[in-house]
């Protein structure tokens, strides 16, 4: 943001917008929207607290877990996909499906196939997350130029080493894209899944504190979740820049 | 092989008939998917230790031709035998330079020129210490840490000729590596690319569109055409390059040879 020609830092901007919304809060017109002095409150209040601590211990790991799994199963597909056109065929149009479709009506049914436990939220961050890295992969691979992978084939490397050492490397600015899109989507998976169930982590918290009415608490949370969601994407964002110049020049 | 006009050659340069020829094309046909036919049946003889190179119109197949000699395409009939042994794969004793010079941008000129000691796992001390000393003989010193995309294309394609000859291949496979590098430069690359390989004893083919530059740097020049893409004649025209360039290019020897490719190329044009 810039003002009569100087630079705005961003904590600045964001002063002004917390100010304004402790003013909207003590006017109280909405009763959902408390002062941002009591959501700073409740945030000291929550984030100690056991059942906060208990539930971001779930959602972390269905977050992992389920990243770990789509980040294999995607970056691999999208490889696939890239070298092969065979694949990318048979695949593409699936995947492309699935990566646009409200996948939010799938989780019930997942709940009534795999209980309302981790292995839902897993497979829900899995199914979230997986295809939009498979398609950015699948983009990264089909840009390398064909005579990096020329060049290493005639310099003797093995498949292994052509695509660990050259086709990975020279994809990795899309590849970094789908990972920054697949996090922010896992993390979306995750918290529907949870809210959809209902009974755990943060999903649970969001549920306790709505019914009751609890409404700092509930922005406290909502906050929390928002600077986790900006933190993971903006350190991949960091490493994508580190490598954004050679997009142009491959 | 075609004929070759040993009475018009003037200069001595006699053909080593001592030892097999380097590489041996043989009859080779390439038809790509979707039936584009990239080659009728192309064959000629690579002496050891010369410089071969390849002319002809765009399309004609130079690069295709190029690719299946270092393994790179697989040919759809006929061969190519590398010191009297069917290739079909790349190999440690051909090494090739690219026409848009294929160096990893993420890497310095360093690990570029180094790397394919790397993949053939050499220890990191050892290449680059010979990777120091290629770049040095490009003209490149001073540019060790520099990436790709800071330097000019003249000075990339230094690199990937540092990378070629550090694997000390005993043939090198060069397709059009001067093609995007202005005139002026590209003689200065053509002598220095001589003076190199007057230390290395190389055998060389170098795909080229430029009948001056075939002239220029080869012993030996195969000229193919388009349509059927064939080797329509294989010259020697015998430069003597003991003398200054300047005076090579005012030569009667070269300037006829020049002209002569010259007639040969646009007979076939006319057709
Ligand atoms: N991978 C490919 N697939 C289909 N056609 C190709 C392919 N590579 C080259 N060709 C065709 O083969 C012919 C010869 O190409 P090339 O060897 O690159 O010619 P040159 O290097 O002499 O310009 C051209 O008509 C070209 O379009
Ligand atoms: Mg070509």
């Amino acid at each position: 943001m810039e003002l009569r020609g100087h630079r705005i830092p961003m904590f600045v901007s964001l002063l002004v917008w917390f100010a304004l919304w402790e003013v909207f809060g003590r006017l109280e017109v909405v009763s959902l929207i408390p002062p941002f002095s009591e959501v700073v409150a409740a945030l000291a209040v929550v984030v100690p607290s056991e059942s906060f601590v208990e539930a971001t211990t779930v959602t972390l790991q269905a977050f992992a877990i389920g990243m770990t799994m789509s980040l294999t199963v995607g970056i691999g597909l999208g490889m696939l996909m890239g070298r092969s056109p065979a694949v990318a065929s048979v695949m593409g149009m699936w995947v492309n499906i699935f990566e646009s479709s409200p996948l939010t009506a799938v989780v019930p049914a997942l709940m009534a196939l795999l209980g309302f436990g981790l292995p839902t939220m897993v497979v829900t961050v899995f199914l979230f997350s997986v295809w939009v890295i498979a398609l950015d992969t699948q983009v990264g691979v089909e840009r390398v130029n064909p005579s990096l992978v020329e060049m290493g084939r005639s310099f003797g490397a093995s498949n292994r080493v052509l695509y660990s050492t050259i086709v990975i490397r020279a994809a990795l600015p899309e590849l970094l894209a789908g990972i920054r899109l697949g996090l922010i989507r896992g993390l979306k998976g995750v918290v529907i899944g949870q809210l959809l169930i209902a009974v755990v982590g943060v999903g649970y918290l969001f549920e306790l504190y709505s019914r009751n009415f609890l409404m700092p608490e509930f922005w406290a949370l909502l906050i929390i979740l928002f600077a986790f969601a900006f933190l993971a994407s903006e350190a991949v964002a960091y490493f994508e820049r580190k490598v954004s110049f050679y997009a142009s020049s491959r | 092989m075609t004929d070759i006009p040993r009475t018009t050659s003037k200069a001595g340069n006699p053909v080593d008939k001592t030892g097999e020829p380097a590489v041996r094309v043989h009859n080779l046909t390439k038809e790509f998917p979707g039936g584009v036919r990239a080659l009728d049946g192309v064959s000629f003889d690579v002496p050891r230790g010369e410089l071969t190179s390849i002319i002809g119109p765009s399309g004609c197949g130079k690069t295709t031709t190029l690719k299946i000699i270092a393994g790179l395409v697989e040919a759809t009939g006929g061969e190519v035998e590398v010191d009297g042994t069917p290739v079909h794969a790349p190999g440690p004793e051909r090494a090739f330079v690219f026409q848009d010079f294929a160096l990893m941008p993420w890497a310095t000129v360093l690990r570029n020129a180094a790397f394919g000691l790397e993949l053939r796992g050499v220890s990191r001390q050892e290449r680059e210490a010979i990777a120091r000393d290629y770049i040095a003989k490009v003209n490149l010193a001073g540019f060790e840490d520099a990436y790709p995309h800071q330097l000019s294309g003249g000075m990339r394609q230094r690199v990937g000729l540092a990378r070629a000859l550090a694997v000390d291949a005993d043939i090198l496979l060069m397709d059009e590596p001067f093609a995007s590098v202005d005139e002026q430069i590209r003689r200065k690359f053509q002598e220095d690319l001589l003076r190199l390989l007057s230390d290395e004893d190389k055998t060389v083919i170098f795909v080229t569109h430029s009948i001056e530059e075939a002239v220029y740097v080869s012993d030996q020049v195969v000229i193919l055409t388009r349509g059927p893409s064939r080797v329509s004649k294989v010259v020697r025209p015998g430069v003597d390059r003991d003398a200054d360039s300047e005076h090579i290019r005012r030569s009667p020897t070269y300037l006829d040879w020049v002209e002569r490719i010259w007639d040969e190329l646009q007979d076939y044009l006319e057709k």
